[in-house]
């Protein structure tokens, strides 16, 4: 897994990257009452605002963190944007991307440097 | 940056976990650990505890001693028939502006031989400049020492009456001197949520205490700040700098109801404050705008700022948002603002622009909850 300086997570699953954002982001968000989603099929470039959170105390943008296309998103979130609190890190992920350059992966952090740089 | 007033409850709040932040010049729990949308849930479904202490309290006294002569050196200020108000009973009112605006929404109450108000934190200078410019036969004095309570919602009534026998016994809008443990409560049934629920003055020094007495109780929980105005919302209350200011009158904020018809023309005191030709106008002739109740469609809130237009595209914003968020009892969106009156009826569908997209928003009826006031 990794993660992004905007407390995204990243997990590769086959040739695709799923993004989430990290319990730490959850936490600060609060309960999460609402989440747009894009359109599947979308060109995204690398810090497009591709999802929109809104908690019960604000809205937050969550960014493309590479260059690609979203090939899939959860659909789950717009009945139950509260997952986002409860599973972060598993049934609450927002989109699955195709990034034509996986090796840029390496340039985000692993899980020890994103812990530090919260603590 | 002036230095943050600290609560009198300030330990007790970080021991449960508050999280304190800045608000108007306090240092304020905005939520425990709970969350702001389970304590919003609680305090509907059982009682939540409030620290309102940032609120500013205010005695008011006739130099003459008589009650009544404070009440209607009052009325010089205040559109509300406060001379009618029976000694021991609360009233909703505004200090108003000479062009008709609010200067502040406060709660009075007759005490006998002087009235006790009870004002916003973010307004207490200007309001106790107002008072003591325009009530020289008074003595307006702010009271220092005594910190706030609120404690609200279905299990409030059965939570007090374990310390206070017989709270029971308070009518919605009563209030009463009480004692406990050789402290003086100053009671109010009143509060700022919709539900029923009291709130409590008392000494600093014994509000810790009382507090944890009341916290003992499984159906209490301490709610913030967060939920304090997302139960406000629902409840269809304004929140001053917001729904509410020196621009708005109070006629075009809905608070019509809050002017007894002795204050209104052909009353028996009518006229004789602040903006009386515009707000008895508008009283009159209905206002060209008002505050509505706005339910957005679908789950994205709209938050204070949205602008609101007539038509799904095109044209210029015919209104904005004052004060828009999540109204978790509703599990919807929930929003205030105001609008021309051609566009006030119920039903009546607007559109709000959200990060470029116009939604359609339904204009509804305030409260978007009933209240549960024990009258």
């Amino acid at each position: 897994m990794k993660y992004t300086e905007d407390h995204e997570w990243l997990r590769v699953e086959g040739d695709l990257v799923v993004v989430g954002i990290t319990e730490y982001a959850a936490q600060q968000l609060g309960d999460v009452v609402f989440v747009e989603l894009p359109e599947v099929e979308t060109q995204v470039a690398q810090g497009d605002e591709v999802v929109v959170i809104e908690s019960v105390k604000a809205a937050s943008d969550i960014s493309a963190p590479l260059e690609g296309e979203i090939v899939a998103v959860n659909d789950k979130l717009g009945d139950n944007p509260g997952l986002v609190n409860e599973d972060p890190l598993g049934d609450a992920w927002f989109f699955k991307m195709k990034v034509e350059d996986m090796s840029a992966l390496d340039d985000f952090m692993d899980e020890d440097e994103y812990n530090e740089s919260i603590a | 940056m002036t230095e943050l007033k600290q609560l009198a409850l300030r330990a007790l709040h970080l021991e449960l976990g508050g999280k304190m932040v800045p608000f108007a010049g306090y240092e304020m729990p905005v939520q425990y650990p709970m969350g702001v949308l389970k304590e919003h849930l609680h305090c509907r479904a059982a009682a939540g505890l409030f620290d309102v202490s940032h609120m500013g309290q205010v005695i008011v006294a006739a130099k003459s001693g008589r009650a009544e002569d404070a009440a209607l050196a009052l009325e010089r200020l205040i559109p509300v028939d406060i001379a009618g108000l029976g000694e021991g009973r609360q009233r909703y009112g505004f200090l108003t502006t000479p062009a008709g605006g609010i200067i502040d929404d406060l709660m009075m109450t007759n005490r006998g031989d002087h009235l006790y108000v009870v004002v916003n934190a973010a307004r207490k200078a200007e309001d106790l400049a107002a008072l003591k410019a325009g009530l020289p036969d008074c003595d307006v004095g702010e009271v220092t020492g005594r910190a706030l309570l609120a404690l609200q919602g279905p299990a409030a009534e059965a939570a007090l009456s374990r310390l206070v026998p017989d709270a029971a016994d308070f009518a919605f809008m009563d209030h009463g001197i009480r004692n406990w443990q050789g402290v003086e409560l100053w009671i109010s049934r009143s509060g700022y949520t919709g539900e029923d629920g009291y709130e409590i003055s008392l000494p600093d020094s014994a509000a810790e205490a009382f507090a944890r007495r009341l916290l003992e109780d499984p159906a209490v929980a301490p709610i913030g700040l967060g939920a304090r105005d997302s139960l406000r919302l629902e409840a269809g209350l304004c929140l001053y700098g917001h729904d509410i200011d020196e621009e708005t009158s109070p006629i075009e904020a809905g608070l019509n109801w809050a002017i007894q018809k002795a204050r209104r023309a052909g009353g028996t005191r009518a006229g004789g404050f602040p903006g009386a030709d515009r707000i008895l106008r508008e009283l009159s002739e209905g206002p060209a705008r008002k505050r509505v109740g706005l339910r957005p469609e679908g789950r994205a809130p709209m938050r204070e700022g949205t602008e609101l237009f007539a038509a799904n595209a095109g044209g210029e914003p015919v209104g904005t948002v004052t004060s828009g968020g999540f109204g978790p009892s509703l599990e919807a969106p929930v929003a205030m603002g105001y609008l021309p009156a051609s566009l006030c009826a119920p039903g009546t569908t607007i559109w709000g622009e959200l990060r470029g997209r116009r939604l359609p928003v339904t204009v509804a009826a305030l409260p978007f909850r009933p209240a549960n006031y024990k009258r």
